[in-house]
């Protein structure tokens, strides 16, 4: 990933445009024949896919066992609400402590590894969380789940929100999507985040330049299992209970789909784009056949094989194309502007 | 006191022995190159001096302290930067993001993840300093991977540069170069000569000969040969070695 135009900025025009068309999204989402939930789910998810790619995309780690953290941040979410405070920010916290304190442990044994077994381990250590989760039916309920998690009102002293309708919840997951996409492009271009991807494109290089390199995986794979938390918190209170199944492989799976499809390799935009296209496909083409899937696991290769940048890769492509001057002297694109 | 010492230093991979016994130091402000044959563990040597690879036996001393075995980041924290035969560049980052990152004041505030890395004049203008050093001034906002060979050859040095090293390790910084290259190569490290240790892998003798304050011959996992490049011309292997076209 190349550093954008506007990377030193805490707010870029980029995300000054998205906030005004997701705000908006309310008002038509109903008359393009979709539904306010769809919504939602897609702001959690893209919170999710963001965290993740700071792992993947950043700093080029290949986990497969995230949806162990989505799944706890939304078990603590419940178990907080049931048995500490039914009170929404200490539920979140609750969410988010947990997944970090997961992904401490586990980035504990993982962080000294690389590709292959690197992802290796952490589907590993998914399968243990997952399977505690099916298992452990005094504490999660099992296959049957964590229920019934309430919708919490979104309280601040003065004012109460309540957030048990999907328009109202669509616009506190907006506040929150919007707050975690100015920290974690603050965090990718901080020295922290350039650091992450120097050691990305040669861990040798910046061991020798000084950088503890074991020190800063950690951190990054923690970080990154905090958002996965927030976004578990979330959607436990918007599915209004907490499943083992966002746990399960395939479900780990997806979240390195969407964020390979949509360009998280070489956009802080790709994770958000991919998650937009699977989940819309999912129900689009849904609802015109069971085997959905197929076709999205059919672009899936594609991508792979044709355009490994993904669709973030097409639309930089597509911007170099008109933005060329046909008058000026050909100069190497020294940085793109994505 | 040297600013960089080995003594004794064994290095083993399973049965094979790949440095028997590696003697060596280099002072403050000198340039000690290293020759010797492909294989002869030379880069190796490297290896054990900035930590990488952790010897056998022996020591390796930074300011007559013993850093045996520590890992890498530490070892250049203490001023021990160095440069690699096989270039490894931040392929995606500007030639001056390649430098500004490698900067001690970078380094003390990378765990900072509040901030913005970028937009710093202060720190613009020190990396900036360090690619004109080496002749990259113009080149500073080309992504690494565009830039061309013998421009990158002259990156992989600022890059270690740019760390503010008391001793300074280049391995085959010529390496693939052309005769223009490895001229361009050799100003810089003529200027840099006496500012800083420089420890020099090299097989380019011309180069080697007449930068060199001391030179140590390495065959078979040990120094065979050691002293000045007036001295060492008079050396059996050396001459082998083809010294005469040069010297």
């Amino acid at each position: 990933m190349q550093t954008p135009a506007h990377a030193g900025r805490l707010i870029t025009p980029a995300m000054v445009g998205v906030a005004l068309v997701l705000l908006t999204v309310p008002l038509w989402i109903a008359k393009v024949g979709l539904y306010q939930y769809i919504g939602v789910e897609i702001l959690i998810w893209a919170i999710y896919a963001l965290g993740f790619n700071l792992l993947l995309g950043t700093a080029g780690l290949p986990s497969f066992g995230h949806g162990a953290f989505f799944g706890i941040g939304a078990y603590a979410f419940g178990l907080t609400q049931f048995h500490v405070a039914a009170n929404l920010w200490v539920c979140l916290l609750g969410g988010i402590l947990a997944a970090s304190l997961a992904g401490a442990l586990v980035a504990g044994f993982v962080a000294r590894r690389r590709g292959i077994y690197f992802a290796f381990l952490t589907i590993a250590f998914g399968q243990v969380f997952w399977f505690i989760a099916m298992k452990a039916r005094n504490v999660t309920g099992g296959e049957d789940g964590l229920l019934p998690i309430a919708r919490l009102p979104a309280d601040f002293g003065i004012v109460s929100f309540d957030l048990t309708g999907n328009t109202a919840l669509y616009f506190f997951v907006l506040a929150l999507f919007l707050a975690t996409v100015v920290a974690l492009w603050r965090l990718t271009y901080s020295p922290f985040g350039r650091v992450l991807s120097a050691i990305r494109q040669s861990e040798l290089r910046a061991a020798h330049l000084g950088y503890q390199v074991v020190l800063f995986k950690m951190l990054a794979f923690i970080v990154s299992a905090a958002f996965a938390g927030l976004a578990g918190s979330l959607f436990a209170m918007a599915q209004g209970g907490a499943f083992p199944e966002v746990m399960a492989l395939h479900y780990s799976g997806y979240i390195v789909m969407m964020v390979l499809v949509g360009g998280g390799l070489v956009s802080f935009w790709g994770p958000v784009i991919g998650v937009v296209v699977f989940l819309l496909a999912r129900d689009l083409l849904g609802a015109v056949t069971l085997t959905w899937m197929l076709w999205f696991g059919l672009l899936f290769v594609a991508v792979i094989l044709f355009k490994p940048e993904g669709i973030a890769g097409v639309f930089q492509d597509l911007r170099r194309r008109f933005s060329r001057q046909p008058a000026a002297p050909a100069q190497p694109a020294a940085r793109s502007t994505s | 006191m040297s600013a960089l010492e080995a003594r004794q230093v064994h290095v083993r991979f399973g049965d094979r022995v790949v440095l028997e016994e590696m003697n060596f130091s280099v002072a403050p402000g000198e340039l000690h190159g290293i020759m010797g044959p492909n294989g002869a563990g030379k880069t190796t040597f490297f290896n054990v001096l900035t930590g990488r690879v952790r010897p056998s036996r022996g020591q390796v001393l930074v300011d007559g302290k013993d850093v045996t075995g520590l890992p890498p980041h530490r070892i250049a924290a203490l001023g021990v930067a160095r440069s690699f035969q096989i270039m490894t560049l931040f392929d995606e980052f500007s030639a001056l993001e390649n430098v500004a990152l490698a900067r001690p004041a970078f380094r003390a505030q990378a765990l900072h993840g509040h901030r913005a890395a970028i937009g710093d004049p202060e720190a613009d203008a020190a990396a900036r300093l360090v690619l004109d050093e080496v002749g990259l001034g113009s080149k500073a906002d080309v992504l690494a991977r565009d830039l061309s060979y013998g421009e990158r050859r002259a990156l992989e040095i600022a890059v270690a540069l740019a760390q503010e090293p008391r001793v300074l390790c280049l391995d085959e910084p010529t390496s693939g170069l052309g005769s223009d290259g490895i001229a361009r190569i050799a100003e810089m490290v003529r200027r840099l000569k006496g500012r800083l240790a420089i420890v020099a892998i090299e097989h380019d003798m011309e180069f080697l000969f007449g930068l060199a304050d001391r030179i140590s011959v390495v065959h078979w996992g040990q120094v065979i040969a050691h002293g000045r490049p007036d001295e060492l011309k008079a050396n059996p292997w050396v001459r082998r070695s083809n010294l005469g076209r040069f010297g």
